[in-house]
């Protein structure tokens, strides 16, 4: 696809303080049901990470992450169940040793390793999920906007997060 | 009735695409008697107003090698893309950015400083080329580069892809049969914005290397060891780029016993060539321990290069920060 040739960096229409964008990759069976068990107990944390459910961590294809940071993420999270409580024996294994090689690979692109985070996080552990999130979006927002800018036509990332609350 | 047009025209490049194209030996006289060879700098002369005075559309096939690395780049593929009905992107550089593509690792002030003072190159008074220079008899200019290089189709619309670096000469010697069949009316070109003269699967897939599905405890680097001549190249942990890579070129180097380096680009499917890689190389790894998984990658000395060697300009990420915050001095 030819590139248009209007360039607009991501974060130049926001002039509100600096909100990260980051995409959260969670497994079916247990990091998934953690940010569940977060939602029904009603506990609060960041809204920042749009969560993409995965059948497993070890289905996390590379291609997800980068494709996150080129088109405007600031940070990544890969989550999944515990070591060695795979709901698929061992691909959360996989996941793993992916994540540590991507970290370095983004390095060498000039992404700080910081941005890309691996939690494992069972069924049952949504305080620990909601906490970990928390911490990272504080990390994050620490780090600055990424402003990735490689491609002019990037995609526009809304600049307030649209996110309500709701009665219960 | 005149002979249909060829073109092929280079921009960041090596040459190495235009020897391929000679090496398909006595066929280059079936191109001859194919087409009228218009325009085609490495072999004849021929100036950009001439191009400029043709009318759009009449050359009928042209091949491209080269990324866009400056305007004159840029303006040479917009040229070109109007006059030309046909427009192939040939060859790893087109396609993906292929070698020039590393500088996109780079800032444009270290690229400049690499080519203009490192100790092999003789430059006592550190001159830099400016892009326009006041002489007596007027103001010359040489073309400005761009911060990021970028492969022909981020530029102007592409109708073919041929990978390779440089692609193979049986290919080529194919792909020209079949345009001039299809010039004949007796075949029928491929789909636009299809892959041509390789494969659809993997280096793998063609490579007679035999695998026993095994993981490593370690990287070699293979001028470092003596490879089994028969075993599949990474479950001896050497890192090939084979499992990503496209098929088409008979899997030459690990039969010739070199790992593939992946210059036949991204296989069919694969959006990301070096994600795709990630995911291969870190699934042979064999540890579930992330103190041994990150000593075990320690052998991967320049995981980047390995995984983009070929492939960055044409990347999801496309080029390293550095390079996208450009400051010439």
């Amino acid at each position: 696809m030819t590139d248009t040739p209007e360039t607009k960096p991501l974060d130049s229409t926001r002039d509100k303080p600096f909100e990260p964008v980051m995409i959260g990759f969670t497994c079916n069976w247990c990091s998934y049901r953690a940010a569940d068990m977060a939602g029904i107990s009603r506990m609060k944390y960041a809204p920042n990470v749009r969560l993409i459910r995965l059948m497993c961590s070890g289905r996390l294809d590379p291609t997800f992450v980068f494709k996150a940071f080129a088109g405007g993420a600031d940070a990544v999270l890969v989550s999944g169940c515990h070591p060695g409580d795979c709901h698929y024996a061992t691909q959360n294994y996989k996941a793993m040793r992916r994540f540590h090689l991507m970290q370095r690979v983004l390095a060498q692109m000039g992404i700080e390793p910081a941005r890309l985070k691996l939690l494992w996080a069972s069924a049952a552990e949504g305080q620990i999920f909601a906490n970990e999130i928390t911490k990272f979006v504080e990390e994050v927002r620490a780090l600055g906007p990424l402003n990735w800018n490689t491609k002019p036509n990037a995609v526009e990332v809304p600049a307030e997060i649209p996110v309500e609350e709701v009665q219960a | 009735m005149s002979k249909p047009k060829f073109a092929m025209y280079w921009a960041a490049s090596c040459g190495g695409c235009e020897i391929a194209v000679l090496n398909i030996h006595e066929k280059i006289l079936d191109v001859d008697a194919a087409f009228d060879v218009v325009f085609w700098p490495v072999a004849m002369d021929a100036k950009y107003k001439d191009v400029e005075a043709m009318p759009d559309d009449s050359i009928t096939l042209c091949l491209w090698n080269g990324g866009i690395r400056n305007d004159e780049n840029e303006h040479m593929a917009h040229l070109l893309r109007k006059k030309a009905q046909i427009l192939v992107a040939f060859g790893s550089c087109a396609c993906e950015g292929c070698i020039p593509g590393l500088a996109n690792f780079s800032s444009t002030q270290d690229m400049i400083d690499t080519a203009f003072s490192t100790i092999t190159t003789d430059n006592p008074d550190n001159i830099r080329p400016q892009a326009s220079y006041a002489m007596p008899e007027g103001i010359i200019t040489i073309p400005t580069i761009n911060p990021i290089l970028k492969t022909l189709d981020q530029v102007v619309d592409v109708d073919y892809y041929m990978p390779g670096c440089p692609p193979e000469s049986h290919q080529i010697a194919a792909v020209i049969d079949l345009v001039i069949a299809a010039l004949n009316g007796k075949a029928q070109l491929p789909p636009k914005g299809a892959t041509i003269g390789a494969g659809n699967s993997t280096v793998c897939d063609e490579c007679p290397r035999k695998r026993n599905v095994k993981a490593i405890k370690e990287f070699n680097r293979i001028q470092l060891m003596a490879a089994d001549p028969e075993l599949c190249l990474l479950e001896q942990g050497i890192p090939c780029n084979g499992p990503a890579t496209r098929s088409g070129c008979n899997a030459r180097c690990p039969s010739a016993g070199a790992q593939c380096i992946g210059c036949y680009g991204p296989a069919e499917g694969v959006v990301d060539y070096g994600a795709r890689l990630i995911a291969a190389f870190a699934s042979v790894i064999d540890s579930d321990k992330p103190d041994e998984i990150d000593k075990i990658l320690d052998g991967l000395v320049d995981p980047a290069g390995q995984f983009y060697r070929f492939n960055l300009a044409g990347s999801l990420l496309r080029a390293s920060k550095a390079a996208q915050t450009p400051k010439i001095g």
